[in-house]
């Protein structure tokens, strides 16, 4: 039993050092790059510097916050239909959600600017039926599109994964005591599937809050993301220290966000309970 | 109210599937544009075959989609094996929490750290261009490593201990009793975190971006810059394929699922 016991701790090793280099070592870096200049001396300077970031980080949470709301109005009645459907028709549905991800995602979003542009799809049809064209692609709005249009899935799956499993004699008790549909759905449906819509938020809002390359293609570069300032401190002006402390910032906002979205989580589960 | 259902998922797909019409529609332009169709022709997919930077970066990433694969499922199933066996509770909790650590963060931020420890390696070993294949390799390993983990440990703990405690009494080693008892029990996690790694490989943009190198691209990135210009059709012709290619996939594999399933259950009414 002791022998079987070492090698079990073996077998372990190597995942181990590979979590400690490549996982925990790497948070560690953007923290030092973060607290550091070009020299590697101490400073605040990259934090300070953070000020005149405001207003894109403003901007960042709440057109995530748009999105991540939009999503969850679109997934919970779709959620509801698939889970009260056939089980043929809930797979079938659950299959075509999931297809458009396996398009590359750049090319997807990139073909959003064809529907979009001033002499793109809907603006073609608009005119030909003799309506007044609008103006579409570079406006936030066309960002949040590109936000819920590739995210939408990560809403849609959590949700109807719970209501799938909600157990049915709930709802029928609930029926049989005189709860109405409107009842039924405010007192039994609806608390049950929060998990869902839980995890759903979070695996909408974090891709959302911290994307790049949706605003740089559909926005026309007008609304700067914090994603976007990222890549550029990165990937042309070559301050990595500024660019990790705005990375540090998006992760410790992040990591409050998921807290406190699993204590609401946590909360609820213990209400259930009682 | 199932007419008003079934608009709210017409709808819906339309609204899914509108992008992906447009490409596979493009595609087929004979015009070199993206935005007005002229007339139906092959010649972008004939292009593409001309396209040596698309086609070398198509190559890459199916190198690396299928090494990091597999490295990943050696050292992911070995970890899911340690951790199910481990009995203090809180270093249990506390590695599972590591694991989770690449599929919370967001992408951009996981990118951005491994590039950052890299360039400080880099800088320490004085050398200016330390992002290539390697630094690719460990970091599509890393992130696909938490998915093939949580998919072999659900398997594992369905597993009877006692299987593997009675193949030792009777003989084994530690390492054949993995392999002839454990092994076939969890194989099916393994399969399923090998496809979920290969294909989160495959697709990896942003993670990509930050710790590649010039001199070996992933197809996404050089879509990325090429994305940056005016796309040609050719782009569009190129993902057409891939995403048929990777349709056929699936598509296979969920027959193959089927008919091993099968096989069982026959198997099990025959007992």
């Amino acid at each position: 039993m002791k022998k079987s016991s070492l090698t079990e701790k073996l077998v372990n090793a190597p995942y181990m050092v590979w979590a400690a280099i490549f996982i925990l070592a790497p948070m560690l870096m953007v923290i030092y790059y973060a607290f550091t200049d070009r020299d590697g001396n101490f400073t605040f300077s990259n934090i300070t510097a953070l000020s005149s970031y405001g207003e894109i980080f403003g901007r960042s949470i709440w057109y995530a916050l748009i999105a991540t709301v939009i999503c969850l109005l679109l997934s919970y009645p779709l959620a509801l239909i698939m889970a009260r459907s056939k089980a043929s028709v809930q797979q079938t549905i659950m299959m075509l959600i999931m297809v458009p991800m396996w398009m590359n995602f750049l090319i997807r979003t990139y073909s959003w600017i064809t529907i979009l542009s001033n002499t793109g799809i809907i603006n073609t049809i608009l005119k030909a039926v003799g309506l007044p064209t609008a103006q579409l692609i570079n406006t936030p709005g066309a960002v949040i599109l590109g936000m819920v249009y590739n995210f939408l899935p990560y809403m849609v799956l959590p949700i109807y994964s719970v209501m799938s499993k909600l157990d049915k004699s709930l709802v029928e008790a609930a029926q049989d005591l005189g709860a109405n549909k409107r009842t039924v759905f405010r007192k039994v449906i609806f608390p049950q599937s929060l998990p869902g819509v839980i995890s759903g938020i979070t695996m909408v809002f974090v891709p959302s809050v911290s994307t790049f390359y949706i605003s740089q293609k559909l926005g026309g570069g007008k609304f700067m993301l914090i994603g976007d300032s990222i890549e550029m401190q990165f990937q042309s002006a070559y301050n990595y220290n500024l660019g990790a402390s705005l990375s540090l910032v998006l992760m410790v906002m992040i990591i409050i966000c998921m807290l406190v979205m699993n204590r609401f989580a946590d909360n609820e589960e213990g209400a259930m309970i009682i | 109210m199932k007419a008003l259902k079934r608009t709210y998922i017409a709808l819906i797909m339309m609204f899914l599937y509108a992008p992906l019409l447009v490409t596979v529609v493009f595609s087929f332009n004979s015009a070199n544009s993206t935005s007005v169709m002229q007339g139906f022709s092959l010649k972008w997919y004939g292009e593409l075959f001309n396209n040596s930077t698309a086609l070398t970066a198509l190559g890459n990433t199916l190198v690396l989609a299928v090494l990091s694969a597999c490295i990943a499922i050696v050292i992911g199933t070995s970890a899911a094996v340690g951790i199910n066996s481990m009995k203090k509770r809180w270093l249990r909790s506390s590695l599972m929490t590591v694991t989770n650590i690449p599929m919370m963060n967001p992408e951009i931020v996981t990118g951005v750290s491994m590039m950052l420890l890299f360039v400080f390696v880099g800088k320490l070993v004085s050398s200016s261009s330390v992002l290539g294949f390697p630094t690719l390799l460990i970091a599509h390993v890393t992130f696909n490593l938490p998915y093939v983990i949580l998919s072999v440990l659900p398997k594992l703990r369905q597993t009877d201990r006692h299987l593997s405690e009675a193949a030792q009494d009777l003989g084994c080693t530690p390492a054949a009793s993995f392999f002839k008892v454990v092994l076939p029990n969890i194989k099916s996690g393994i399969i399923t975190g090998f496809i979920m790694a290969f294909t989160l490989s495959l697709d990896d943009f942003i993670i990509s971006y930050f710790v590649s190198g010039p001199k070996f691209q992933t197809l996404p990135i050089v879509i990325f810059s090429m994305t940056k210009k005016k796309v040609k059709p050719d782009m569009y012709a190129l993902s057409t394929l891939i995403f048929i290619a990777i349709f056929i996939l699936l598509i296979l594999m969920n027959v193959l699922q089927a008919k091993a399933e099968k096989k069982e259950n026959r198997k099990w009414e025959a007992k």
